[in-house]
Parts: C-alpha cells; sequence; structure tokens
C-alpha cells in the first residue's frame, strides 16, 4: 500500500503550489486545483479502507496493522527517534475516510462560499495544509509524529481562524486559539518526554517488559498527553477558544473545529487506548469525568446562546464530551465486557463529524443569506431556501439520536458504554443528551420557523444557496440518513476482533423518550412566533441565563489571569527589573567608573608643585611602609 | 593551502577590494563576490568534511593545519574543524551573504561600513577555525572591535550609548577569557595552547579548574547572553544597523556558546561537572526571564533581543546538560536561533526603513500594504516558536528530549520550566504579530509605502530556504554534529 504517501504528498505539493504562486494563480484555477488534489485524496483514501478492510482479517481474527512508509527523520541517540510514516489500522484508515471526505466536501462548498473573497487562493493553501497536518496525524505512526503534525493542525487552525486577518474579533480569536492549545500541548509534550524516556521509545506499542518498570510514570505521562488532547478537543476548562475560533470562514468551522481537528484528542486518546487500559485505567476514568462534566457544561451554554455558530460550536464541545466519555468508561479491552465505549466512541466520532459538518455547512448557508450570525436576524426561513431546511433538519434529528438517523445508533452505544460503567453516568448523560435535543430544535425553529424579520428580508431576500454549496450539503444528509446501518463494529473494536452491534432496546427506548422530550419542549417553546414562555422563563432565571449566556464567564477568568496576573504582574515587573535593576548594575559600575577617575584626575593636573607634593608624599609614605615591614 | 584559511583570507582580500574601489557599484560588486564566493566555499567545505568523514577518517578535527607565530608562549596559527565548526561556518557564510542584501541600500560611509563589516567577519571565520586557544581569542576581539564602530557611526537612536556599552561589557567578557585561557595553559603545564592537546593531557588540577571554568564560562556567556550579563543586548541590537544585528545575533553570540563548550567545558570537565548547577540556574531564569521580558517590549528589536536572550539562554542550558543529545540540539539551536534571528532582523530593517518606526503602537496592518515582508515575518514568527517543519522545532525538541535524559530531579524541574518558554514564546510572537500585520493600516503614511525590492527577496528567501531546509531535514545536519559532539561529551564525562 505504498501509495498511501501520495495521500500526505499531494496535500503538501498543492499548499506549497497554491501558497507560493498565490495571486499570480486565478482564484478559480486555485480553488480547483486544490478541490481536484482533495478529490483524488479522498478516493485513494477510499481506496485504501476499501482494500485494507477487503484484505480480511489474519488468523488471529484481527486487521493487520500495516505501515507501509518509515524512515527516521530526527534521531535523539539511544534508541530514541522521531519517525515519519504511515500506519494503517482500523482507526487510522477510518478517520483517512472522514477527514478526506469532509475536506472534500468543505473544498467544493466553498467555491460558492468563498466566492469573491479577498484572498481565495490562500484559503485554498490552508486547506491543502490543514489536510496535510490532519491527515499525517491520524496516520502518524509513533507520538512524536503526531505531535508533529498536531502543532501543524493547530498552526493550519490559527492561519484559518484569522483569516480576515483586518477583522479584530478574528485576530483575537486566532490567536486565543493557538495560545490555548500551546499551552495544552505543553503538558503533552511533557508528557511525551516522560513516556519517550521511560519505555525507551516513541512507538505507540513500547516494549512490554520495559513498561514494567514504567508503571509509575506511564499514568502520569498519559494523563500528561491527555491535556493536550484536552486542549486541542476543547474540554473544560481548555475549551475557551472554540466558541471564538467560530470567527473564521463557515467552512472553516465545520472542517476543523466540528469534525476533525477537535476531534484529535479523542483519537489520541483512542491511539493509546491500549495502554490506558494496561496501565492507567483510573486515568481514563478521570478522562470520562472531565468528558462528562464537559458535556454538561456544553449543553447547558448552548441552550441560551444566540449566535447560531456558537450554538453549534458548544454543541460540538458537548458531542466531543460525549465520546470522551465514552473512551473513559472503559473497564477492559474487550468489547463485550466494558469496552464497547471504544468502538461506540470511534462510531460517534464517525457520524458526528458527518451531521456536524452538515450543520455547519447549512448554518454557512444560512449567514450567506441572511449575512448575520444572530438567530434574531432569521426565523421562517424555510419558504427561501428548502434544501438547507431539510437537510439541517436531518441533522439536527441526527444529532438529537431519532432512530433511524446515524446519530441515533452511534449515541445508544454510548449510553450503553455509560450504563455499563454506573448507572449515575447513564442517566447523566441520558439527560444531556436530551439538553442536546432540545438546544438543537431550539436552533433550528428559531432558524427556519418563528417570525420572520421583515425588516432584514424587506432590502435583502434570503435565497438558496448556489448548487457548488448545496450537493455537499445533500451528500452529506444522505451519509448522515443511512451511516447508522454500517456495521462500523465489524471493522473498529477494542481489541480489534470483529464485534456485532446489537441495540440494547432498553437504553434506546430511554434515550429514544428523552430525545423526544427535549424535541418537544423545544416545539412548544420555540414553534410559535412569540416565545412568552421562553421569554418569561429567562427573565424568571435572569441570573442563571446571564450567567450561561456569558458562558459562566470562564473567558472573563482566563482574561484576568492573563491580563493582570501574566502581563501586570509578571512580564511587566521583570522587564523593569531588567531595565533598571539588572541593567541599572551595569550602568552603576560604568558611572562608580567614571566617578573614580574623576577623583584621580586631579593627581594628573600638569602642574609642577603639585607633582612635587605628590612625589614627596609618595616617597615618605614607602619609606613608612618599608620601615614598619 | 588549507581551505580553512581561506574563511579568513577572503573577507581580507574583500577589505583590500573595497578599499580601491571608487564607487558604489563597484563595492557592491566586491561585496557579491566575495560574499557569494564564502557562502559557496562553506558550502564545498560541508561536503568535503562529509566526505572524509564519509572516508572513514575519524580524527576529531579534520584538516588541521598549523605554524608557529610566537614561540615564547607556543602559540599558532591553528586550524582544523569538527561537525560543530562546519555548522557554524555555513551559518557564519549564510548570514555575511544575505547581511549583504540587507545592507544594499545603505547611503552613506558604505565603503567604510562593508569594510569594518569584513574585518569583523574575519575575525568570525577564524574564530570558528581555530583550535589554539590564543589564536582563538585573538580572532575573538577581532570580532568584537568593529561592532564598536558598526554601531557608533552607522546606528540609530542612542547609538553612542549603546555602543560603549556593549564593547565595554564584552570587552570586560574578554578580559575573563584572556585571564581564563592563561589560566588553562598555565596549568595544565602544556607546551601549546591547541585545545585539544591541552585536552588530552587532561591535567589541570581540579582545584584550579574550580577557578578558571566560572570564569571561562562567565566570560563566553557575556557574549552569549546570560543572565545576568545580558543587557548589552537589547540596547546593541536595538541601535546597531541592519546587518550589525543580523552577524552579531545570527553569529557573534554563538562564538559565546561555542566558546562556553569548547573551551570552558571541555578543557574544565571535572569542574563543568561540579558547577554546571549554578549556570543551569542562570540559563534556566534566562531562558524564561527572556521570554517573559519580549511579552510586554513595544519596540520590535527588543522583542527580538529579549527573544535572543531566551533562546541563546536555551543553547547554554543544553549544553550544561552534558550529554550528545542536549549538546547536538545546543548546536542546532545556535544555526536555528542564528538564521531565525537575522531573519528577523533583517525584516525588521526593511521595515523600519520604510515606516521610520519600530514602536509596535504605531505599527498596524502592514500585512496590506508590504505581503511580501508581512508573510516572512510570520514565517520567522512561527520558527521561533518552534513549528515544525521549520528549524527551532528541530533544535528545541532535540534540546528537550536531550535534557530529560538526565535522571534527576533537578535536572527534571530545570527542563519542565524551559520547556514552558514555548508557550510564552507563543504569546509574544502572536501578539506581535497581531498588532503590526493584521488589523487595518491606520496611518496614512504608511499607505504610501512600497513592499520589498529584489535584493532584500534575495536576503530573505535565503534565510527563509535555509530554516524550512533544516527544519524538513535535519537528519543530516543532525548526525554531524552529534558525531562530533560525542568525542568532546565524553571528554566531559571522563
Amino acid at each position: 500500500m505504498e501509495y498511501t504517501i501520495l495521500i500526505l504528498l499531494l496535500p503538501f505539493l498543492s499548499f506549497l503550489l497554491i501558497g507560493l504562486l498565490d495571486s499570480r494563480l486565478k482564484p478559480g484555477a486555485a480553488g480547483t486545483f486544490g478541490t481536484v488534489v482533495t478529490g483524488i485524496v479522498a478516493a485513494l483514501s477510499y481506496w485504501t479502507a476499501f482494500s485494507y478492510f477487503g484484505g480480511g482479517r489474519n488468523a488471529e481474527g484481527l486487521f493487520p496493522t500495516m505501515i507501509p512508509w518509515n524512515a527516521e527523520w530526527l534521531p535523539f541517540g539511544g534508541n530514541l527517534h522521531i519517525d515519519l510514516g504511515i500506519l494503517l489500522d482500523p482507526i487510522s484508515v477510518m478517520m483517512l475516510v472522514v477527514i478526506s471526505t469532509v475536506s472534500f466536501m468543505v473544498h467544493i462548498y466553498s467555491f460558492g462560499y468563498m466566492k469573491g473573497e479577498r484572498g481565495f487562493q490562500r484559503y485554498y493553501a490552508f486547506l491543502s495544509l490543514f489536510t496535510m497536518s490532519m491527515l499525517g496525524l491520524v496516520v502518524a505512526t509513533n507520538i512524536f509524529q503526531m505531535y508533529i503534525f498536531w502543532e501543524l493542525v493547530g498552526v493550519s487552525s490559527y492561519l484559518l481562524i484569522g483569516f480576515y486577518y483586518t477583522k479584530k474579533e478574528a485576530i483575537a480569536a486566532s490567536k486565543k486559539a493557538f495560545i490555548v492549545t500551546r499551552f495544552a500541548d505543553l503538558g503533552f509534550l511533557i508528557g511525551i518526554l516522560i513516556y519517550g524516556f521511560y519505555t525507551g521509545s516513541f512507538s505507540f506499542t513500547p516494549d512490554s517488559a520495559v513498561i514494567g518498570s514504567a508503571k509509575v510514570f506511564l499514568p502520569i505521562a498519559l494523563g500528561l498527553m491527555f491535556i493536550g488532547g484536552a486542549g486541542k478537543s476543547a474540554m473544560f476548562p481548555l475549551h475557551i477558544w472554540l466558541p471564538d475560533a467560530m470567527e473564521g470562514p463557515t467552512p472553516v468551522s465545520a472542517l476543523i473545529h466540528a469534525a476533525t481537528m477537535v476531534v484529535a484528542g479523542v483519537y489520541l486518546v483512542a491511539r493509546m487506548f491500549p495502554l490506558f487500559i494496561g496501565y492507567a485505567p483510573e486515568v481514563l476514568h478521570i478522562t470520562a469525568y472531565v468528558g462528562a462534566f464537559t458535556a454538561l457544561y456544553a449543553a447547558v451554554v448552548a441552550c441560551v446562546q444566540s449566535d447560531i455558530k456558537r450554538v453549534l460550536a458548544f454543541s460540538t464541545i458537548s458531542q466531543i464530551g460525549f465520546m470522551i466519555v465514552s473512551l473513559g468508561v472503559c473497564t477492559s479491552a474487550d468489547p463485550h465486557e466494558g469496552g464497547l465505549g471504544y468502538m461506540a466512541s470511534m462510531f460517534h466520532l464517525f457520524t458526528h463529524a458527518m451531521f456536524k459538518a452538515l450543520l455547519f455547512l447549512g448554518a454557512g448557508c444560512i449567514i450567506h443569506a441572511v449575512h448575520s450570525n444572530e438567530m434574531s436576524a432569521m426565523g421562517g426561513l424555510r419558504k427561501y431556501m428548502p434544501v438547507t431546511h431539510i437537510t439541517f433538519l436531518v441533522a439536527c434529528l441526527a444529532i438529537a439520536g431519532i432512530w433511524p438517523l446515524s446519530g441515533f445508533f452511534s449515541k445508544d452505544e454510548i449510553l450503553a458504554a455509560c450504563f455499563g460503567f454506573s448507572p449515575v453516568m447513564g442517566w447523566v448523560m441520558t439527560f444531556i443528551a436530551g439538553l442536546t435535543a432540545f438546544y438543537m430544535f431550539r436552533l433550528y425553529y428559531c432558524i427556519f420557523w418563528g417570525k420572520e424579520n421583515k425588516e432584514l428580508h424587506a432590502e435583502h431576500t434570503p435565497h438558496e444557496a448556489p448548487l457548488t454549496m448545496t450537493i455537499p450539503l445533500i451528500f452529506l444528509a444522505v451519509v448522515t440518513l443511512f451511516a447508522g446501518w454500517i456495521p462500523f463494529g465489524e471493522f473498529v473494536s477494542s481489541n480489534g476482533q470483529a464485534y456485532h452491534i446489537h441495540i440494547d432496546w432498553a437504553v434506546a427506548a430511554t434515550s429514544l423518550c428523552v430525545a423526544a422530550a427535549g424535541i418537544a419542549i423545544a416545539t412548544w417553546m420555540y414553534l410559535r412566533e412569540d416565545r412568552k414562555v421562553a421569554d418569561g422563563l429567562a427573565a424568571k432565571f435572569s441570573g442563571l441565563h446571564k450567567a450561561a449566556y456569558h458562558r459562566f464567564y470562564i473567558d472573563e477568568i482566563y482574561q484576568f489571569v492573563t491580563h493582570r496576573i501574566i502581563f501586570a504582574c509578571i512580564s511587566t515587573p521583570i522587564a523593569w527589573f531588567d531595565r533598571h535593576v539588572v541593567d541599572g548594575f551595569m550602568n552603576m559600575l560604568a558611572w562608580l567608573s567614571n566617578q573614580c577617575s574623576w577623583l584621580i584626575k586631579g593627581m594628573q593636573s600638569g602642574n609642577v608643585q603639585k607633582y612635587g607634593i605628590w612625589f614627596l608624599g609618595g616617597a615618605l609614605g614607602l619609606t613608612v611602609i618599608l620601615l614598619l615591614i | 593551502m588549507n581551505i580553512l584559511s581561506l574563511f579568513p583570507a577572503v573577507p581580507l582580500l574583500m577589505m583590500l577590494g573595497l578599499w580601491v574601489s571608487r564607487n558604489t557599484k563597484q563595492i557592491h560588486a566586491v561585496m557579491v563576490a566575495g560574499s557569494s564566493l564564502l557562502l559557496g566555499l562553506a558550502i564545498a567545505l560541508v561536503f568535503i568534511f562529509l566526505g572524509m568523514r564519509a572516508d572513514g577518517q575519524t580524527a576529531e578535527m579534520l584538516l588541521t593545519d598549523s605554524f608557529m607565530w610566537y614561540r615564547p608562549l607556543n602559540i599558532e596559527y591553528a586550524v582544523g574543524v569538527d561537525g560543530i565548526s562546519v555548522a557554524m561556518i555555513l551559518l557564519s557564510a549564510i548570514i555575511v551573504f544575505t547581511g549583504t542584501f540587507a545592507s544594499w541600500k545603505m547611503k552613506d560611509g558604505v565603503k567604510e561600513f562593508f569594510m569594518w563589516f569584513c574585518l569583523l567577519s574575519v575575525g568570525v571565520f577564524g574564530f570558528f577555525i581555530s583550535v589554539d586557544l590564543f589564536t582563538m581569542f585573538m580572532f575573538y576581539e577581532v570580532a568584537l572591535i568593529p561592532m564598536y564602530l558598526l554601531i557608533g557611526v552607522w546606528g540609530t537612536g542612542r547609538k553612542e550609548y549603546s555602543a560603549m556599552k556593549l564593547t565595554l561589557m564584552l570587552m570586560g567578557g574578554s578580559a575573563l577569557i584572556l585571564i581564563g585561557i592563561l589560566g588553562i595553559y598555565f596549568g595544565s603545564g602544556a607546551t601549546t595552547m591547541n585545545l585539544n592537546e591541552i585536552a588530552a593531557l587532561h591535567n589541570i588540577p581540579v582545584e584550579m579548574q574550580r577557578i578558571w571554568f566560572p570564569i571561562v564560562f562567565i566570560g563566553f556567556g557575556v557574549l552569549g547572553a546570560l543572565f545576568p550579563f545580558h543587557t548589552w543586548s537589547p540596547d546593541g541590537h536595538a541601535s546597531a544597523p541592519t546587518a550589525v544585528s543580523m552577524l552579531h545575533a545570527g553569529v557573534l553570540m554563538k562564538l559565546g556558546g561555542y566558546g562556553c563548550f569548547r573551551i570552558a567545558m571541555y578543557l574544565l570537565p571535572e569542574a563543568a561537572q561540579e558547577l554546571s548547577w549554578i549556570f543551569i540556574i542562570l540559563t534556566t531564569i534566562s531562558v524564561v526571564y527572556g521570554a517573559f521580558s519580549a511579552c510586554v517590549q513595544t519596540d520590535l528589536k527588543y522583542i527580538n533581543a529579549y527573544s535572543s536572550v531566551s533562546h541563546c539562554g536555551l543553547v547554554l542550558f543544553a549544553i550544561l546538560m552534558m550529554n550528545t543529545t542536549a549538546a547536538t540540539g545546543a548546536v542546532l539551536q545556535m544555526l536555528s536561533h542564528g538564521l531565525m534571528t537575522a531573519l528577523f532582523f533583517a525584516l525588521i530593517g526593511m521595515i523600519y526603513g520604510r515606516t521610520h518606526t519600530r514602536d509596535i503602537r504605531e505599527l498596524n496592518g502592514l500585512m496590506k500594504i508590504m505581503p511580501f515582508l508581512s508573510v516572512c515575518y510570520v514565517i520567522a514568527g512561527l520558527a521561533n516558536l518552534g513549528l515544525p517543519g521549520l528549524s527551532g522545532f528541530v533544535a528545541e525538541m532535540t534540546i528537550f528530549n536531550g535534557a530529560f535524559m538526565v535522571n534527576d530531579t533537578f535536572h527534571r524541574v530545570v527542563t519542565i520550566i524551559a520547556c514552558t518558554s514555548i508557550v510564552i514564546t507563543a504569546v509574544y510572537i502572536l501578539r506581535l504579530v497581531g498588532k503590526i500585520l493584521y488589523g487595518t493600516c491606520t496611518n496614512p503614511e504608511h499607505l504610501k509605502l512600497t513592499d520589498a525590492t529584489w535584493d532584500e527577496r534575495l536576503a530573505v528567501i535565503v534565510l527563509i530556504v535555509a530554516i524550512a531546509g533544516l527544519g524538513l531535514s535535519p537528519l543530516w545536519m543532525s548526525d554531524m554534529i552529534s558525531e562530533s559532539v560525542l568525542p568532546i561529551i565524553s571528554h566531559i564525562l571522563n
């Protein structure tokens, strides 16, 4: 499967070519080139998946792990070295499919969405860079390669969030995204250092004899790595960058901040899963609690946001929380006994990527139509944009977990895994699933139903998006409709053995009821033009509503820490200390020597009498000293 | 004639050529011919060196040559290179080449400026090829003196003050070095000043080492921006003309790290092991302190100067870890920092040449006005904060991995503290990029400015290609360096 190298090389070349030629290339040419390359990459990924899974299982009943490429890139002495290569196993192949599909759709969609934007070429160059980095991340053969591409996706995300670089909010958001994730990556890096030192390699499957002696440190290393994962995957309290990242162009949000990059943390945990289960199950459970809290927090906040992209952003955070929880509740590597969550998490990652990308692309169409992100500018759009409306509804039903859409299947597995872990976890996650249904349908009704904003629409009638934008919507909607029927467990499971998914109907019935209840409440509150109930509740619990709207002031806390503490209490005093104390001391030395020379200067006055006095005095002094000694 | 002797000889010839040239055109011709020749020679040297190694020549120093020039003290003109010096020579040649183009538009005293510039390069190249303690010191001095004039005459701002401060502080350092090398020479009872031979004798009493080690280390440390002896750097860089900043931060500061490693630690191994903890603390402070100071600066050059304090601190930090990996990382970091910081100073010079301000509060929205320079600035910034694919990442990761291999709590703690610099670096770089490049330009004067001209583009592109080259395929460089680091480290440890 040597051709898989093309999956990385083609987008990289496309990045170089479009990036270097930039404005010398016509926008259309750049876009077409980038899209065609991504199309080829998608085709190659499908072919890889087809031949990989078609290759069948080996004697142990596993899909063999293949490494068609691996080369030493940077040696660190001893056994430690960074390799760059390609590793194919069920989850990396699955990720190839997800990333290249969404990326391809976003490339097509951007033709319509970004039409006429200044920097169209640059946009496509960055998309290629991102695609390359993300693909490189998932096929990494070792943890350090993953870190390398991890940083590269971070920087592509930075560049794309800041695409509208003349806009103040976009600059601030891109900076924030990069710095927050960098901070988390510090944990990742230290984790890697510990891991490399104690296991003697950066490989995902270190020698078990070596691990034996590193037992104490492995949980620490894995925990630190999870901090990195939590940063990229926007886990509380490192989630603050993601809502702001919505300042980037909407297709970018769909690709990076919904479907692919933000699940890197989930992927990392899944990648290290055998080690987590084998050596650090308690750390794994901590991730479950972090994930559950994040899911709950984000779901609550999503209920009161007014900007559609922010609602979707918090919904993404919440759904990633689901995936992390699902991994975290695993208690063994056997899917039949407590290892179900692994498969469920990967399945949800897959289905979520599709329907969340669909939601964002749909939101892009809406924003394109009304030129605003605020829900108040929308309402009653179903008449104007039928395709967007239907596909958006499909995605909403999927995320709410309604049978027979894809979200139902994956969420059901997650809930089953949670109930298997502890009933409390199960009920909490079921409740959050209900909240999900509620806020998604709140969003849906506010956009497509309810009161039309006549004043706004009078000067600019909303219209359906062009074909380049609706085709990806339809494609993703079709995937969302049918992806649930994929026998996912046959391909991916915690121990690699085939696992036949069976719906746990007790759990399914509960979650369906809760989802239906969530939708019903949303319908009751938001379907009609006047929203007495919603407004009444907001007024009644105004404190809570305000706190949730301001995302429980977490951003303000960060602002305080960075500006008041780091800048004002550390950097400024250090800079002052440097200029006035350290440098002042040097200047004082200079000043002292100057003063000394002023003092001594008087001796060399050119005056013979003075010289005489000095001469006599000196001779006398010396004589006295000699006599005394 | 040995190819190594060409490195100081070419700039000398260039000075001669400059002396007889009559107009700017001829001066430029001499400079371009000379600096291209140097660059070509440096690249050839890399190939020759690698070829000799491939042929199985395992001697520590290759291409050696020597003749006595002062018998009473056994001072020889002795040259020789290993992988570390080859890397440094390549770096110096790249920076002399790009520095020439970065000062293309110089108006006043062009001839004299370039003559001093060449003398500076004589010193730099001479230092890196020498293996004789005294000759090394002599070249070191040759590199320092022109700096005073270059900053004092062609500088900007408080140039006299800065030039004086820089020269005095560095002279203070070199006084310590002189004492130190004499101490080493007499202490070892050697009949030669050749540092490899002194190392081989290995008979300086430990009590004496304890005196000479801090002296030599601090002496070179001043040039390597060791806290608290770094304060010449912000003022000096801020006042220096572009090419001088480039050469100074890019190459001259590397003399410090190189000397600390090759003289202080190599020749005084026992004391180095005993006393390294003091300097590890100082360098850890440098790393974090420089980064934090850079966060609140408002002058572009000050930001870069403090960032250099932080990055050069990492060089000294790494060599003190005393293992091959970290020391290889240190040399990689010297290369990487040299290229990066030269690129930064070149770009700052170009921006300053247009806007006549370096105050970040007065600059904004440059991306639209000078897209080429701005994009390169972003690339330099990304290299600085350690983006994979650019040189900074390679160097930093090698250092952190090497430092982490020292298995005790003290080293672990300082390594983790040093690691935090990657976050702080991101803070100041992105703050800067966001402030001056992005946004909309509010100064109507700036709207009329133009983007880079061909000479500027050439300088910048050469540096970026080198940065990306080192960042994308570090293996050959890292191999060449670690091979040469190994004997030094094993000498220090035994």
